[in-house]
């Protein structure tokens, strides 16, 4: 075959076409929906960490004018499904979507009312009346394991919702060979995902076609339609699940949660459209939270530095209720903690433990941040320990760009990826030997300036399916459609479902090449279950890799069909015709050539009936990824630490990363931007964080600390291209990348620069009053 | 209580109550849904409008406290078809992700050029003190704002 036309569109920096609605204040997000006829639901929570509900009387608040309903847990009794999991653990709670005689986090939803207004459903919830008895609170983890502990589920006997063990390699033997073992423990304190529009759902029931349509800020339709048809009790294709504008997601916004449940139930009884929009006191104390692992790590290395093994333990919080994959999160950090190094053998055990929390499920890294803070924090302590340069031990340990494909011990295998290119670009950018002589003159002077390092790697474009757990519904794959219509324009259906990622323009750019057109020629539709054939959405870095992958499936067919209509008319063998410019040509002569439009008329005219050929142009595809893709990278920064206050300033951050093939790399520097502040906020800034009594002291903006403009440093990004030799695309996935990779680096940095101080191990979020109270108490020692 | 107010250019006059924000007589009365809620607490900016010129914070506004003024709202800025210097940086920028915070960017970032036509990085980091983005890591947004400073200097070019 002729080689391609020379992309166009593809590797560059277009502009994004999602952005003139939003600009202009067009785009349309769940609290702008608007239904003739439509009433508010607010709901009443849960003001105890653990307390039995002894009554609830709502008699009041039913007879307040303009108040339609006013429900509690009781009276849905046997009429919904259990909210649930889709990941096996051994101890799975039942958890109804309004409580039912206890409640067991503060947040939890306790009653619904309906009414003609926000404002009137909430006197409504003013004049509810509750009768609670606290029950003792846990909410440390660590204490939810101890003899004694009062139990949260008590069906259960234990708070242990699941466990698992893996080990690899011989892990006792490298603990004896080893020079040294060291052992520290570290905590991924818990998150908060905060998108910036809250999570909201619209529910309207057609009593005439018996169809519900749910308007959902959710990452996943078509999985939220599958989880909630099975808890309302409705077959699928009864309801219609449309992710209009999504503001925001990271993960929160990837679940199945108690209020689209009681949207689209109300709405079913009530005969009328149900809106609820969350408030953000809500949205910090009810939406998934993320992180939240104890870990106690052991690793044996030699005195030159080369680790031998890497055993951890893990007490991961799974809240007091299991979300859609509160059990599975942990998994990933377990199986991904060896990070870019070959390390013989590796053993991991989790306990995922109830306490009286939110859930923990995914947010922006998924499990993956918390295993490269392990791998990172060992590559530093190690250093440390052995007074060794950072950079030298990771080089030292790295898997060697030859071994690639490299399979770790806990079985996964990496497709491809060049850990020392990225690490040494990094190291040129920031002139590493330099900063070092400038470090050392600097502390001389009382400055107390650190360099931080993170080499990360991580998993992305889960696949194939059969890596999801059995119980999961949906599976790794994606899906798109692709229709060339009668005036040559093309639309893109596609199963992802982006809310900020752009690929209504990574899409199109690579439509454009493919067919020779404008990218204005292309429409990318997404996000509404009666629109868009079963897709699994957008998470988990997958949007671009697989559904792109899936796009160029059903590319090719259309293609195919195409060339094989062309090849009738030119007279041609189809394979050697070419898509250019608009028209189809001979590959070897490009003067050769039909106007596309004429292929399409005749696909769609079919006067001239084509033999082996149907009409029309649509064509459809679902992609199963043979395998995973493993972005990787360096991060470097360098940090200032005020001894006196104990602020940390950002001198520079660098990130090179390597996501393999770039689509367009405006859209990728957005996504490791983005993905980094959101990694330095847990280093420095952000955390969950509930009292011995279950409360959360952390239910507003205020204080919760989403970093601000000032407190981001200005990012210099540069990158490395190893495209991926297991998707079709070369595409590996950015939008974790950055994320993963800045935690552990901020927090080496902030480390190296209290070297002097004899100062070890500190646990995020590094505030100023963390980091001066250990410089005040190393300056007593 | 009757409020009168000129929003982005048309006058309007509407019963109230009281109590009702500026943000929801925008969004529900005047069916203007292009500004955000995200707090309700005046800590996120999603809601920021131009009133009289100044950006404020429309969740902590009254619309009874409105009355007489002349509010700018993201549906106001373009002109003519013709997009505003700073909706055209923050587009030719990557100066948005989902968008959910843009809105408030756009009428904070309008204010500010209106007083500093020239902002350094810090100048605008810092006055983004109280607009929140989740998405972009605010380097992008930056960006967008020195574009829109350039055009509207007269001088825009392709940033670097
Ligand atoms: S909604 Fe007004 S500041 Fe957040
Ligand atoms: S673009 Fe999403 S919050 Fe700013």
């Amino acid at each position: 075959m002729a080689a391609a036309v020379v992309p166009k569109f593809v590797g560059t920096r277009v502009k994004r076409r999602e952005d003139p609605r939003l600009i202009s204040g067009n785009g349309t997000y769940v609290d702008d929906v608007k239904l003739p006829g439509m009433l508010s639901m607010v709901i009443l929570r849960s003001p105890y960490g653990h307390a039995k509900i002894n009554s609830i009387n709502v008699e009041a608040a039913r007879k307040i004018p303009g108040v339609v309903a006013v429900v509690t847990g009781e009276d849905l009794k046997g009429k919904l499904g259990s909210l649930t999991t889709a990941a096996p653990a051994e101890h799975i709670p039942y958890h109804p979507p309004l409580a039912q005689g206890r409640v067991r986090f503060v947040g939890e939803a306790v009653v619904a009312a309906i009414a003609t207004d926000p404002y009137k459903a909430q006197d409504a919830l003013d004049a509810v009346e509750i009768d609670y008895d606290p029950l003792p609170v846990i909410s440390d983890p660590e204490k939810a394991l101890e003899d004694g502990a009062p139990i949260i589920h008590e069906e259960f006997k234990t708070n242990i919702s699941t466990r698992a063990q893996v080990a690899s390699g011989d892990i006792d033997g490298a603990m004896r060979s080893a020079d040294r073992v060291i052992k520290f423990r570290l905590v991924n304190q818990r998150l908060a995902p905060v998108p910036m529009e809250p999570r909201g759902a619209v529910a309207q029931w057609n009593q005439g076609s018996g169809q519900l349509t749910l308007w959902s800020s959710t990452q996943g339709p078509h999985l939220l339609r599958s989880y909630l048809a099975e808890i309302l009790k409705l077959p699928e294709n009864r309801m219609r699940v449309i992710a209009p504008e999504v503001g925001g997601g990271f993960g929160a916004k990837l679940n199945v949660y108690a209020e689209e449940v009681l949207a689209g139930y109300l709405a079913m009884t009530l005969k009328h459209p149900i809106k609820w929009v969350e408030r953000r006191r809500e949205n910090l104390a009810t939406n998934t939270h993320g992180r939240d692992q104890i870990v106690y790590v052991e690793a044996p290395v030699k005195n030159d530095g080369t680790l031998l093994g890497l055993k951890a333990k893990f007490i991961c919080d799974a809240g007091a209720y299991l979300q859609l994959l509160t059990p599975l999160i942990p998994g990933f950090s377990g199986m991904m903690m060896t990070g870019c190094y070959k390390v013989p053998a590796m053993a991991f055990e989790q306990l995922v433990v109830f306490t009286n929390k939110m859930a923990p499920d995914a947010y922006r890294g998924a499990g993956r941040p918390e295993a490269c803070y392990i791998a990172e924090r060992t590559m530093d302590m190690v250093a440390l320990e052995l007074n060794l340069d950072p950079a030298e031990v990771r080089r030292k340990n790295f898997i060697p760009k030859e071994a690639f494909p490299a399979q770790i011990p806990s079985g996964l295998v990496y497709d491809s990826g060049d850990y020392a290119a990225a690490l040494d670009k990094a190291l040129k950018i920031i002139d590493y030997p330099k900063l070092r002589a400038e470090q050392a003159e600097a502390r001389k002077q009382g400055r107390y300036i650190g360099i931080g390092l993170c080499s990360y790697v991580e998993i992305c474009g889960i696949g194939p399916s059969a890596m999801l757990p059995p119980t999961m519904k949906g599976g790794g794959w994606e899906s798109a459609t692709i229709r060339m219509e009668p005036d040559c324009k093309v639309t893109v259906l596609t199963g992802v479902s982006p809310h900020g990622q752009g690929q209504e323009t990574s899409f199109a750019q690579m439509i454009a090449d493919e067919f020779g057109i404008g990218i204005d020629d292309v429409t990318v539709l997404h996000g509404d279950t009666a629109i868009v054939q079963y897709g699994t959405g957008t998470f988990g870095s997958r949007g671009t890799s697989v559904g792109g992958a899936a796009l160029m499936m059903a590319t090719q067919k259309l293609q195919a069909k195409m060339k094989k209509i062309a090849s009738t008319m030119m007279e041609t063998p189809p394979d050697q015709i070419v898509f250019h410019q608009g028209t189809m040509a001979l590959a070897s002569d490009l003067s050769k050539s039909i106007p596309m439009q004429k292929v399409v008329d005749a696909a769609y005219g079919y006067k001239v009936p084509i033999p082996g050929v149907e009409p029309g142009l649509n064509e459809s595809a679902f992609y199963e990824p043979t395998a995973c893709t493993f972005p990787f990278g360096t991060h470097a920064c360098v940090v200032e630490v005020d001894p006196d206050t104990g602020v940390v300033k950002f001198l520079r951050y660098v990130a090179v990363d390597d996501c393999g093939r770039v689509i367009n790399p405006l859209l990728v520097e957005g996504q490791v931007h983005g993905g980094i502040a959101q990694g330095i906020a847990q280093a420095l800034y952000e955390e969950v964080i509930y009292d011995e009594n279950g409360q959360l002291l952390t239910a507003t903006l205020m204080d919760y600390a989403v970093p601000k403009a000032e407190m981001l440093p200005h990012y210099e990004l540069d990158s490395t291209v190893t495209p991926s030799p297991v998707n079709p695309l070369g595409i590996k996935g950015v939008g974790e990348a950055g994320t993963i990779g800045s935690t552990p680096c901020v927090v080496n940095a902030v480390h190296d620069a209290l070297k002097p101080f004899g100062i070890k191990n500190l646990d995020m979020p590094l505030k100023p009053e963390r980091i001066w109270r250990a410089i005040k108490s190393a300056r007593k020692a | 209580m009757r409020v009168t107010m000129t929003i982005n250019g048309q006058q309007r006059s509407d019963e109230v109550e009281d109590r009702m924000l500026l943000v929801h007589y925008l969004r529900e009365v005047a069916q203007l849904t292009g500004t955000h809620v995200g707090c309700e607490t005046s800590l996120c900016g999603a809601c920021t409008v131009l009133m009289n010129g100044k950006a404020v914070k429309s969740c902590t506004v009254l619309a009874a406290q409105a009355d007489g003024a002349q509010i700018t709202t993201v549906e106001g800025l373009a002109k003519d078809g013709e997009l505003h210097p700073v909706q055209e940086g923050f587009w030719e920028e990557h100066g948005l992700q989902c968008g959910f915070c843009t809105p408030g960017m756009l009428m904070l970032a309008t204010d500010l050029l209106s007083r500093n036509p020239d902002p350094s990085e810090a100048d605008i980091r810092h006055a983004l003190d109280g607009n929140l983005c989740r998405c972009t890591g605010y380097q992008h947004i930056i960006n967008a704002v020195q574009y829109a400073a350039r055009k509207m200097r007269g001088d825009a070019r392709k940033s670097a």
